[in-house]
């Protein structure tokens, strides 16, 4: 199988993050492989192992799109166990919404798929920065295929893949032909750590950089210019503050009680 | 001509209350078409007619709910053609935001989602970066398509009602070409507990209560809340995976989250932070979580809770 799996580089959440410059774009300084995307890529790996791996000629090709800090992203990726890298990094990029981001990857995703066709591909239920889930949905549209989102679960049997999606009231079995995209949700399953031989061999691997140009897109439709979407304003919530703290002595469920009638909650 | 055009899924018997919110919502936008899927009972064409709704389409194939998403996407696009629609609304569940995400890129339109308001020009208002921001957006094309959260407007019915004329939509084949199938549905149990995502009240367990949700389910019951969990919890199997608050389960802003044996992660915090009143019940005065609660006991759940809840019901008599 030829599966790409798509990776971002988000700031990580252990720290504050911040909204800044041209159109208030997140603030790239402290940034890692969405923990997400980690899901995506380990659905990916046991696809391609399920099937001989590497060496039966399975390919699972880590995705990212972003600045040159994003290659840290497919870095990773590649000591989990991806076989190969690509980085698509353009100035023109900057500040691109889901719809632009939609468009370049559907163009990544094209050129990757020439000569070899891809049979899969593979998201994150979310980014954990931009929190929309549009890119899969929109991707899927984009490129004319079959998509399944949030799958909690994930078999191909030939040309046909199933998934279970799992609603409030409802569990659902879908299935769809290959090519497909699916994104997975952080139910499926319990990402690897990369480990000693991963990063060794990482170091061999080759990632390859795509510039708009080489993927024939018009800087025009992507970026603050290109997006469909802008942001006017934006404001930090003021950090929410302690209020009283008491050590039980006993009493704590009474005064619990007696905290929520006087907030008129009872 | 109308402007605004509000899907509605499935309604059922009658207009749920996100539905009533989204009417209210375009209605304040400009005149307010709707398009259906699904039977149309009685009770809410009537209901539909009450909010001043100019016009309804209904789909030309009856089997869109087969379909995962692109097929709604593509009778949803033609409605928006038929109602000459500039403003497309949708709830903000993952299935209305998948919908607008294809929708989107059908219309050439841009897609603005978790939106909690919408101002006459058409600039919305949501929150980011997990409740650290709130950020107002607007599209840049000529048809926006906006997915608006729950309990964010007050249901209002128009002060004149109104007469829809209901027409029909040609469903695009294509929508259904490349489409997943829907091949098993099951129902899960309810638990007759108000629903998680929009209660006034939610009382949440996590890893400390140690595999015994009693004492969390008894204080949710006599504050009559929902139960939430986090992540810990469910993973562990001691509660179904809906309950999970948090980033990868649910975003809830009730008036009032009691959180028990939880730590705080980031990732929990982000589906709780905005809630009205946090109080937290945790063994260790270290926790995170007492950053944010508004009434923290450092103490035993297993203690506290059911104190609590004794007290609860004395005075309720
Ligand atoms: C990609 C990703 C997504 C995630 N999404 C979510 C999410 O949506 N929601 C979520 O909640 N988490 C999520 N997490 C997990 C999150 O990082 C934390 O691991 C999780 O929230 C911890 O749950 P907890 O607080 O119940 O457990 P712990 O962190 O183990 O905390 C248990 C707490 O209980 C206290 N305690 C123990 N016994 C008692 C007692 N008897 N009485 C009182 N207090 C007691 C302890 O002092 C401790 O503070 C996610 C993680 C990742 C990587
Ligand atoms: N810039 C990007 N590079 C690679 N993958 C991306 C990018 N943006 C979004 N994705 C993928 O799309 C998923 C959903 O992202 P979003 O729609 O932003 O919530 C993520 O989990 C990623 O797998």
């Amino acid at each position: 199988m030829k599966i790409i799996v798509l990776v971002k580089h988000v700031p990580d959440a252990q720290f504050d993050r911040h909204l800044n410059g041209e159109g208030y774009t997140t603030d790239r300084d402290e940034s890692i492989l969405s923990e997400l995307d980690e899901y995506a890529l380990e659905a990916a790996l046991q696809l391609a192992e399920a099937r001989g791996g590497a060496k039966a000629g399975n390919q699972v090709i880590a995705l990212s799109m972003g600045p040159s800090g994003a290659v840290n992203a497919v870095k990773k990726s590649l000591q989990m166990g991806a076989t190969e890298g690509v980085h698509l990094t353009d100035s023109a990029l900057a500040g691109s919404d889901a719809a632009a981001t939609s468009l370049a990857l559907a163009a990544a995703i094209r050129h990757i798929g020439t000569g070899a066709p891809v049979d899969l591909v593979l998201t994150g239920m979310a980014s954990t920065d931009g929190e929309t889930s549009l890119v899969p949905a929109q991707l899927a549209e984009r490129l004319g295929l079959p998509q399944i989102t949030f799958a909690s679960s994930l078999t191909v049997d030939g040309g046909r893949l199933t998934a279970r999606r799992d609603a409030d009231t409802y569990s659902e079995t879908v299935e769809a032909s290959l090519p497909a995209v699916v994104s997975v949700t952080d139910q499926i399953n319990e990402p690897r750590y990369p480990n000693f031989k991963g990063i060794i061999a990482a170091k061999r691997k080759s990632i390859t950089t795509l510039s708009l140009a080489d993927i024939g897109v018009d800087p025009a439709h992507v970026g603050h210019t290109g997006s469909w979407t802008t942001v006017t304003a934006a404001e930090e919530r003021p950090p929410r503050t302690a209020g009283t703290i008491i050590t039980d002595e006993g009493d704590a469920g009474i005064k619990l009680v007696d905290f929520l009638a006087a907030q008129k909650l009872l | 001509m109308a402007n605004v055009l509000v899907f509605i899924d499935n309604p059922g018997d009658a207009l749920k209350k996100s539905s009533l919110e989204l009417l209210t919502l375009g209605r304040s936008l400009g005149e307010t078409a709707v398009a259906l899927n699904g039977d149309m009972h009685q009770d809410v064409s009537a209901t539909l007619a009450e909010y001043g709704v100019s016009a309804v389409f209904r789909p030309s194939a009856q089997d869109l709910d087969d379909y995962l998403v692109s097929a709604k996407a593509a009778y949803l696009a033609a409605a928006a053609g038929a109602a000459g629609a500039g403003t497309v609304l949708l709830d903000n569940s993952p299935e209305g935001k998948e919908i607008a995400a294809r929708l989107g890129i059908r219309l050439n339109a841009g897609v603005i989602t978790d939106v909690v308001a919408v101002d006459a020009d058409g600039t919305a208002h949501k929150s980011v970066l997990a409740g650290s921001y709130t950020t107002a957006a607007r599209t840049t094309t000529a048809v926006s398509v906006l997915t608006v959260k729950a309990n964010n407007v007050t249901p209002e019915p128009a002060s004149v009602a109104s007469a829809p004329e209901t027409s029909t939509v040609e469903v695009p084949a294509d929508g259904m070409a490349t489409a997943a199938r829907i091949t098993a549905r099951e129902q899960k149990v309810a638990s007759g507990r108000p629903d998680l995502a929009d209660a006034r009240i939610v009382v949440a367990g996590g890893r400390g209560v140690d595999g015994d949700f009693g004492p969390v389910e008894q204080l949710a019951d006599a504050l009559g809340a929902a139960v939430g969990a986090s992540r810990a919890a469910t993973d562990a199997g001691w509660i179904s995976h809906d309950a999970q608050v948090g980033q990868t389960g649910k975003t809830v802003s009730p008036q009032l989250y009691i959180s028990a044996g939880i730590s705080g992660a980031i990732q929990q915090k982000a589906g709780m932070q905005t809630a009205k009143v946090i109080v937290a019940v945790n063994k260790d005065a270290e926790s995170p979580i007492f950053e944010i609660a508004d009434f923290g006991i450092i103490g035993d759940l297993f203690d506290v809770l059911p104190q609590a809840t004794e007290e609860i019901k004395k005075r309720k008599g």
